[in-house]
């Protein structure tokens, strides 16, 4: 799981990188970079949950 | 291409030299909010990541970032250049020492870097050993920061976004909250990643438990100490980096002290409201985050737009400190994640809010969204991998005995504090 949220974090970039590239007019720029951001909040979200949760014990 | 102050003086100067009070008033933070068994080595620490951070900068820091209008490396992609890293001689070599723009600029960025370097500290503090700090540091500071800092500020694709593709003014930081403050912040976050939670801060089921830091005055001194520093960080960076009129340098340190005071008090309001009373260190840590927060629109927003700026990251940083400990498991006793990460990238997008720019520059909200992007899904990246490889090869969590007897004594010998009964129940046999 922590692969593929780090795999999805990447990937939003790339989606943000290549919409800066391919697209001309700032709407559509603006949705694709918002929409590669909401990819790698979820990516990011899966790493989150991959960490193993703290362990109890003494100070 | 953001272009490069032409002639440097004394605002820049005098700027630049006020910077090493930020480094002071971090370690003094960070050392107030651990525990007194392991005050003496997060100072050590501090110095030590000082050390090797200017050095790994010295070395191939610099090499890696240059500065707008050098030699560089650059992909042609749709007809544009992408340029990713510097083409500049390793060991500072073919720098001018005679007061050449690129000798200012290497002496800011060296204080920048130990900067960042500093900013994990706070996270790990605690259980981190301290060769591992060095080797991280070394990692931060030669590798991954001055690549981001060259796309940000040497001239990089990120700078040239305006330029190559009408991004507004192309990305924005004048002050540093994403080369800086985000980059830090990340990499506080990748620490606590890699060395899990202290012992005894989660309960066996899981639930967290306060330990408070040793000393409140040394967290609050270290905000103004922090606040002295960032007014020289954020003129400094304004000047050298954004090419800002030596004469908005007032405005400069109006807002920044504005964001950092509304954002204290901000969250002092915050903590008074959830706990009957308003929170010494988290409000330290609101300061904080006011002032990171504030760093990259520093010189393109108004004041009333810094105090907003601030309040948000003020209301935001209690809530992420509470909620990344107990929900996420994230045990951060310098709240340096919250502060300095979550603070940072707020920053870089106020910029696209707030910002006064030429009204034929839109877009540029893309251009800070595209920043923001850039740290997450390229910097973190990197650094989560570069120190889950150091950690095999050089372990950065400490023995258990360590950290119960506190680092103070396991690492350097000797205690912060030797005359004092410092310790309470902790070393009972139970």
């Amino acid at each position: 799981m922590k692969i593929a949220g780090w795999l999805l974090s990447v990937t939003g970039w790339l989606l943000v990188l290549l919409a800066v590239i391919l697209l001309r007019t700032e709407a559509s720029r603006g949705a694709f970079v918002l929409a590669g951001l909401a990819v790698q909040v979820l990516g990011l979200a899966l790493v989150f949950r991959a960490q193993p949760a703290p362990r109890g014990g003494r100070p | 291409m953001i272009p490069i102050a032409p002639d440097f003086g004394a605002t820049t100067l005098i700027s630049i030299l006020l910077i090493p009070f930020a480094l002071a008033g971090m370690a003094l933070l960070n050392t107030g909010l651990v525990r007194s068994r392991n005050a003496a080595h997060v100072m050590m620490s501090s110095l030590c990541v000082i050390g090797v951070a200017a050095v790994a900068y010295f070395v191939c820091g610099f090499a890696w970032q240059g500065v707008a209008g050098a030699p560089g490396y650059a992909l042609r992609i749709g007809g544009k250049p992408w340029d990713w890293i510097a083409d500049q001689p390793l060991f500072w070599r073919g720098i001018d020492w005679n007061g050449s723009p690129a000798s200012v600029l290497v002496f800011v960025q060296t204080l920048s870097v130990t900067l960042a370097a500093m900013i994990p500290l706070g996270a790990a503090a605690e259980r981190w050993r301290l060769g591992a700090v060095c080797a991280s540091s070394a990692v931060l500071a030669g590798l991954v920061y001055p690549v981001f800092a060259h796309w940000a500020w040497g001239g990089g694709w990120l700078a040239a976004l305006g330029l190559n593709y009408g991004l507004g003014h192309g990305f924005v930081d004048a002050g540093g909250s994403a080369t800086i403050q985000a980059v830090g912040g990340l990499s506080a976050l990748v620490m606590v990643w890699v060395l899990g939670a202290r012992r005894g801060k989660y309960t066996a089921e899981g639930l967290p438990t306060a330990i408070p830091g040793h000393n409140a005055v040394f967290v609050l001194f270290g905000c103004l100490l922090l606040w002295i520093g960032w007014l020289g960080l954020n003129s400094a960076g304004a000047l050298l980096f954004s090419g800002i009129d030596p004469r908005r340098v007032p405005l400069i340190a109006v807002n920044t002290t504005l964001g950092a005071g509304a954002a204290a008090l901000a969250t002092a309001v915050v903590t008074h409201i959830r706990f009957g009373k308003p929170d010494a260190s988290l409000s330290a840590n609101g300061w904080v985050a006011g002032l990171a927060a504030g760093s990259a629109g520093c010189a393109f927003v108004p004041p009333a737009a810094a105090i907003l700026i601030g309040l948000v990251a003020g209301i935001v940083a209690p809530l992420a400190i509470e909620n990344l400990e107990l929900r996420l498991g994230i045990d951060d006793p310098g709240g340096a994640i919250s502060v300095h990460a979550i603070g940072g990238l707020w920053g870089v997008i106020a910029v696209g809010i707030f910002g006064r720019f030429p009204p034929e520059e839109s877009g540029q909200w893309i251009a800070q969204l595209i920043g923001v992007a850039t740290l997450l899904g390229c910097i973190l990246p990197a650094i989560y991998g570069a120190n889950s490889v150091l950690n095999r090869v050089l372990p950065y969590r400490s023995a258990p005995e360590g950290e119960r007897q506190g680092l103070d004594l396991h690492e350097l010998g000797a205690g912060a504090y030797p005359e004092f009964m410092t310790h309470t129940d902790e070393f009972l046999q139970r």
